[in-house]
């Protein structure tokens, strides 16, 4: 299988780099996870506090939102260079997810006597 | 550099994953995958939202979004899936620096948690059909256990899954065979987080309100 590419060993200065910009890295997705745990709090705290459907809801939806792009962008790493055939597969996803979900809260009732 | 190659963590490629033809294949090939799970859970989530509340005349209000959901329950099992999320990250973080141990350990550490998560969600389920909320009571309870049900069954294959991999190449080591494996992996784990984020949002947070 795919002899392309010999393996070639770091250099000690090159190893040393490579394993401070994975650490730093590393650091960054604890950022990105206490991000996400702070949204989802402000999220569950907005819901018990009791204010307008019609306010909360749109709230909450938008930082599920924020919370999906962090996740994608940095947990699943969608923000690295040749991702581009990736993110065409995945915002295509979200496109066609986007309809469907319209359509069906847009045309579809049901009368219902309770 | 091949399947068979002994690597150190020197010698480790800096993309692993996607050093040999088959690792790149896959990779292009899951993220294909993942987009067409979207669209399976769009259609679950926008079926739920029709439905939702709605069943046949005389369901009466004791079965309604309102009633039946719990949200400390809800906030356990997101915060127990979410960080089940980052010990992925960390079991990947290992594996890039060529850490086999750490791998194992991380991938371990998410299946437990993984493992929790059903356990809770299992529990909301036996209550519900215990009070009378059961697969075909309405048209809102179908929808209900269809999608938060797909999901599960999406946690409960991620599970069979890590464990299988965990297990398989416990004696192995990592390479360029299996660390493809792990990836892919890890990105389905990422994956079930995501659409759990917008089930606890428009299934419970909307519901409860």
């Amino acid at each position: 299988m795919a002899h392309h590419g010999e393996v070639v060993a770091k250099t000690a200065t090159e190893f040393k780099y490579a394993r401070e910009q994975r650490a730093a890295g590393m650091r960054m997705q604890v950022v990105t996870f206490a991000l996400m745990i702070f949204l989802t709090l402000i999220a569950f705290l907005a819901v018990g506090a009791g204010f307008s459907f019609y306010f909360v809801a749109p709230v909450i939806l938008l930082l599920a939102g924020v919370q999906v792009v962090l996740q994608l962008y940095y947990f699943m790493h969608m923000n690295e260079r040749e991702m581009g055939l990736i993110s065409f597969f995945m915002w295509s996803g979200i496109l066609v997810a986007f309809i469907t979900i319209l359509c069906f809260v847009t045309i579809i009732w049901w009368h219902n006597a309770w | 550099m091949d399947f068979n190659t002994k690597f150190t963590p020197q010698t480790w490629p800096d993309h692993p994953e996607q050093a040999t033809l088959e690792g790149k294949n896959k990779f292009v090939g899951f993220w294909l995958f993942l987009a067409c799970e979207i669209v399976l859970f769009a259609s679950l989530f926008a079926t739920y939202l029709a439905l939702k509340n709605k069943g046949p005349n005389g369901m009466g209000a004791e079965f309604t979004t309102q009633a039946l959901f719990e949200l400390p329950l809800v906030f356990v099992m997101t915060m127990v899936l979410l960080t089940s999320s980052l010990t992925s990250v960390y079991a990947m973080y290992h594996m890039k620096n060529h850490n086999f141990k750490g791998t194992q350990t991380w991938m371990g550490i998410t299946v437990l948690l993984g493992a929790v998560f059903l356990g809770l969600e299992i529990y909301e389920f036996n209550h519900y059909v215990h009070l009378g909320f059961n697969y075909t009571h309405s048209a809102f309870s179908s929808a209900f256990y269809t999608l938060v049900g797909t999901h599960g069954a999406h946690v409960l294959l991620g599970l069979c899954w890590i464990t299988a991999l965990i297990i398989r190449n416990s004696k192995r080591g990592l390479n360029l065979y299996n660390a493809p494996k792990y990836y892919v992996a890890a990105l389905y784990w990422h994956f079930i987080d995501v659409v759990w984020v917008f089930i606890f949002t428009v299934v419970y947070l909307m519901g409860a309100m």
